[in-house]
């Protein structure tokens, strides 16, 4: 989240799409309910389901599953050609005026630089007109046809709402109502939030459409703003806290990136990620990169890190390609690996394509599963009947199972969707002889380094060099570990003015990443999360909850990522001379009698920086604003585009219906193989989507009793229309098929999945909740994951678990 | 009028407009027992949050038993923390239902191992497990650890081995457990933010 969950109150509109936040997060969603009733705030809902959010919603807009981004582009579109945007905002703090190079284009559904063969991008194209001083060339008066603003528009215009119609079966009249509701926040005093989740993630467009919704909000100037914002409700208690700390195959610590194979160099790895301004008096704050990575090597290889070895950059791997899980899962199928460690996670069922997935960990030497639970990754060898028929005695992986700790029976800090982290005490022992997650890791590692020390083996340099000075070795604990990522000084850190002024002692802990050095006088494991434990003692487990401006903003309540800030942008909501668009909501404002800028929000920007100065509201960007043009940065495209899942109801894309590269997203992760094996509509007619349901949570709350009364057995939604059209009932068994399995389920018959009619053809919805599988105290049920396509998103790689393509039959079924 | 104090709880209880008994001076002459106290009264309680979805809300765990060395508490209870600035004490049915994850008898008690091709679990000891996984996972490494690549470029990479990291563990499990999977060279590492 740009934003926060409690900041929600004050927005005048709130726009949930690609989410459910009133099923999936409901005590999240309280916050539309308190806007509504304090702010007469509107909500509005566009979801191929008449969802709990749409049921309490001021208007509820269908769309058929898939196509976000036509319905997202069709908006800008009406915005734009209404000239319903914030003026100001744009105009300032985007980059609108900047001009694109020449030899960029899109033509007929594909940019420039395409290669059909790799089914990849040359991104060379998509970039800027440099001038002779090295920024970029601009045209304020934004007439140039190659600027950012006009290539836009020109880009959108053919999303009308004839063609929006068309793809998304949203009525044209629900559609502009949407769009007239949006538009009124274009006014510099009203504010739109939009909540989206894996409704709108898990599609092989999943970033683009995440992009095309931050470009609506660009446009009516929300980004930054109370009550605004991108708002991304993560699925998980501390999946933000995990990407945070960068545990994904490409990453490291606060967004860094590992370097490729090609990056031999120390200092060009650095310079590559620490950008110069692109424009005039602009921050570019990753310029502080190279601060933020020796700390982070100091932080794990302590007094081993030196410059004299690149603080130890040659001990990191260095990446051929991205190791993610759909990659991990390709290479386990095909025999490339021999060993995986699952540590609460359960890809069996929360990968895609189980055949798949269960057919590569029988080919495992060894798997090892870390897990408070007995999860079906843990017992994928085992034979469950019909929803697990396999036989063990034909599978020779090697299983652990470790008992881990839950929540309850330990300390520790969990990042909230709105980079909250906030700490968490031990209440209970855990049960049998479970461990919490550090001492496994420890028990493993200190076995590993045992054996290196003794025994020598490949490159032991970086296992025998690891930083591991906690007081009980086998059990490193919570608070040395807060510690660690948070900072603290190896020398005395000065003043970078004034050489004489120590800022922090040796020995201490750091106050924030401004005291962040490059010469290894630092440690800080992961720089966002700099000052979370400062010298004033753990800022995460702070517990005051007083909000003295009344938005909302506690600052003293635990601590959030970056700085303790609470609105990412925050500068942008004030007009360039520092002025708040809304001083009935202030964040931040300048102050010139002090020369700062100061509110009820720690400000994102340089806090000394008068705006006269021009120095633009997105500091981290190199171009000081921010990019509606993606430049090089996305893998499939500057501008997103509309483009049909890979499994579709529709045999062409109608946005390029005579090119068939440009039906589905040309750069998705397919691996040859798969291609060809994606579901056809004549075999597989219907759109199926899967879902949550506010009684369970993935596949852990079918072992909680409570959970299991209230939501006991598997079923599957249709639309009535497709169940009068097969003669099926609520309460029938039916089977529903993809082209990679089966899964039998009780059907539900409902109003709230409706049919669309697209190209002159009904095209019908089914809905699958996630929640069942063969272990736990729910009746047992089949992975929905069993129908899902290995598939992933261009640049997450997310797998397109929200739409894909099947068949439903009635069946009859022995009880 | 003679009443015990439990009786007089129990005439309490009877009715409405009983507890006037004590305006009328029907008082219990002297406490011989006690009705049970609330257990709550005597419980722990520790400010948690809840491990479901991202909201973060603050939970109150109330657990008996004093902390003792050789006591055991038993979490008897789970709500809402009502100072939490989001959740306000409220909890959603998946946070209401907390106390039965806690509980669940699915819960994993001790290591288990699993043989090729073997149709059962045995139970194993902790040392057991690291020391062969540990084994497992250096000979893996030892065997296919690639230093350099075909162009010659230093690469110092794991790929024959993977992990998958927990987006419901802690920022401290999840930073130890990325010092230890890169320090392996692993890359075939990913948490649940990927799918």
């Amino acid at each position: 989240m740009t934003n926060h969950w409690v900041d929600i109150k004050n927005a005048d509109l709130v726009l949930i799409m690609g989410g459910n936040a009133a099923e999936a997060h409901p005590c999240g969603f309280k916050w539309v309910t308190e806007a509504k009733a304090h702010r007469k705030a509107r909500l509005v809902v566009v979801d191929p389901r008449f969802t709990r959010s749409a049921a309490v919603a001021d208007y509820y807009a269908p769309i058929r599953a898939g196509s976000d981004i036509a319905f997202l582009a069709g908006l800008i579109n009406y915005l734009l050609s209404h000239d319903r945007i914030h003026h100001e905002y744009v105009r300032n703090y985007t980059d609108f005026s900047f001009l694109v190079k020449t030899d960029f284009a899109f033509e007929d559904g594909l940019y420039s630089g395409y290669d059909a063969e790799t089914h990849k991008y040359d991104r060379s194209t998509w970039g800027y007109q440099l001038g002779e001083d090295g920024y970029v060339v601009t045209d304020p008066t934004l007439q140039d046809p190659r600027c950012v603003y006009q290539l836009m528009k020109a880009h959108y215009a053919r999303y009308t709402p004839e063609m929006v119609e068309g793809i998304c079966g949203t009525p044209r009249d629900a559609f502009l109502k949407v769009c007239e509701m949006i538009a009124e926040t274009s006014a510099p005093d009203r504010a739109m939030t939009i909540m989206y989740a894996l409704g709108w993630t898990q599609h092989s467009q999943g970033s683009q459409i995440i992009r095309t919704g931050a470009m609506v909000q660009l446009l009516l100037g929300n980004i930054g703003k109370p009550g605004g914002g991108m708002n991304a409700l993560r699925g998980h208690s501390n999946i933000q806290g995990l990407t945070d700390l960068g545990l994904l195959s490409n990453l490291l610590p606060g967004y860094m990136t590992l370097p490729g194979e090609k990056e031999q160099d120390f200092t060009a790895y650095l310079e590559k990620r620490s950008p110069k301004p692109l424009r005039p008096g602009q921050m570019s704050y990753w310029q502080n990169y190279p601060k933020f990575f020796v700390s982070t090597m100091k932080a794990w290889f302590g007094d081993a890190a030196t410059a004299d070895n690149d603080w130890g950059y040659h001990w990191l791997p260095k990446l051929d390609k991205t190791h993610d899980i759909l990659q991990v899962f390709e290479d386990m199928n095909a025999g490339r690996m021999n060993g995986y460690i699952c540590q609460g996670f359960n890809p069996l069922a929360s990968a895609p394509c189980k055949i798949k997935v269960s057919g590569a960990l029988s080919k495992l030497k060894y798997l090892v599963v870390i897990d408070p639970l007995a999860t079906e990754t843990s017992e994928f060898w085992q034979n469950h009947g019909e929803y697990n028929a396999v036989d063990p005695t034909r599978i020779a992986t090697e299983v652990f199972r470790l008992p881990s700790t839950c929540f309850a029976e330990e300390d520790g800090s969990l990042v909230n969707s709105g980079r909250w982290l906030q700490w968490h005490w031990k209440a209970a022992n855990p049960p049998g002889e479970a461990r919490n997650d550090q001492e496994i890791i420890a028990g493993i590692f200190l076995k590993l380094r045992e054996l290196y020390r003794t025994d020598g083996g490949a490159f032991p340099d970086p296992i025998l060099n690891l930083a591991w000075r906690y007081k009980q070795p086998h059990s490193p604990a919570p608070d040395e570990l807060a510690r660690e990522f948070s900072g603290r000084a190896l020398a005395d850190v000065t003043d970078p003015k004034d050489a004489t002024k120590v800022l922090v002692k040796k020995g201490e802990q750091l106050n924030g990443f401004a005291e962040l050095r490059d010469d290894g006088s630092t440690a800080c494991g992961c720089w966002i999360f700099a000052g979370a434990w400062s010298e004033k003692g753990n800022l995460m487990a702070r517990r005051d909850n007083s909000d003295p401006y009344g938005i909302g903003q506690t600052l003293d309540w635990a601590f959030a990522w970056p700085a303790n800030r609470r609105v990412l942008y925050n500068r942008a909501s004030c007009d360039p001379a520092g002025k708040p668009y809304d001083p009935s909501r202030m964040l931040v404002a300048w102050d010139g009698l002090s020369g700062r800028w100061s509110g009820s929000d720690i400000p994102d920007f340089k806090a000394d920086s008068n705006p006269a100065d021009g120095m633009g509201p997105f500091i981290m960007n190199p171009e000081g604003v921010a990019r509606f043009f993606a430049r090089d940065m996305m893998a499939d495209g500057p501008f997103p585009e509309h483009y049909e899942p890979l499994e579709s109801p529709l045999a062409k894309n109608p946005m390029h219906p005579d090119n068939p590269l440009a039906r589905s997203n040309p750069a998705a992760r397919v691996f040859e193989g798969d291609r060809e094996n994606f579901g056809k509509p004549d075999r597989f007619p219907y759109v199926a989507t899967t879902y949550r349901l506010t009684e369970h949570f993935h596949y852990w709350t079918k072992h909680c009793r409570s959970n299991a009364v209230v939501q006991p057995e598997q079923f599957v939604e249709i639309g009535e229309a497709l169940g009068a059209e097969l003669g099926i009932r609520s309460g029938d068994p039916v089977r529903v098929r993809s082209q990679r399995g089966f899964i039998v389920a009780v059907a539900v018959v409902t109003k709230r999945l409706r049919s669309f009619v697209l190209d002159g053809q009904p095209v019908h919805t089914v809905g699958i909740p996630i929640h069942w599988g063969f272990t736990g105290v729910a009746r047992n049920g089949y992975l929905a994951n069993t129908l899902t396509p290995f598939v992933g998103d261009a640049n997450t790689q997310t797998p397109e678990f929200k739409s894909f393509l099947v068949n439903v039959e009635k069946i009859q079924r022995v009880v | 009028m003679t009443l015990s104090r439990r009786q007089f709880f129990k005439v309490c209880a009877a009715g409405a407009g009983t507890t006037s008994l004590a305006l009328l001076g029907f008082s219990p002459d002297q406490a011989l027992a006690e009705v049970r106290a609330f257990k709550l009264a005597r419980a722990t309680e520790t400010r948690n949050t809840c491990p479901y979805c991202s909201v973060g809300c603050g939970v109150l765990i109330y657990t008996l038993g004093d902390g003792s060395k050789n006591v055991r508490s038993e979490v008897i209870h789970v709500e809402g923390d009502p100072d939490h600035p989001v959740n306000r004490g409220t909890l959603c049915p998946k946070g209401a239902g907390l106390k039965d994850f806690i509980q669940s008898e699915g819960r994993l008690l001790y290591p288990e191992y699993r043989a090729p091709n073997s149709r059962e679990w045995q139970r194993i000891s902790w040392d057991e497990a690291f020391t062969r996984i540990a084994q497992l996972m250096k000979e893996d490494r030892d065997a296919n650890f690639i230093a350099t690549n075909e162009a010659g470029q230093t690469v110092n990479r794991w790929l024959t081995t993977g992990m998958l990291a927990a987006s419901a563990s802690s920022n401290e499990t999840g930073y130890l457990t990325h010092k230890f999977a890169r320090s392996l060279g692993m890359l075939a590492f990913d948490n649940q933010a990927r799918v």
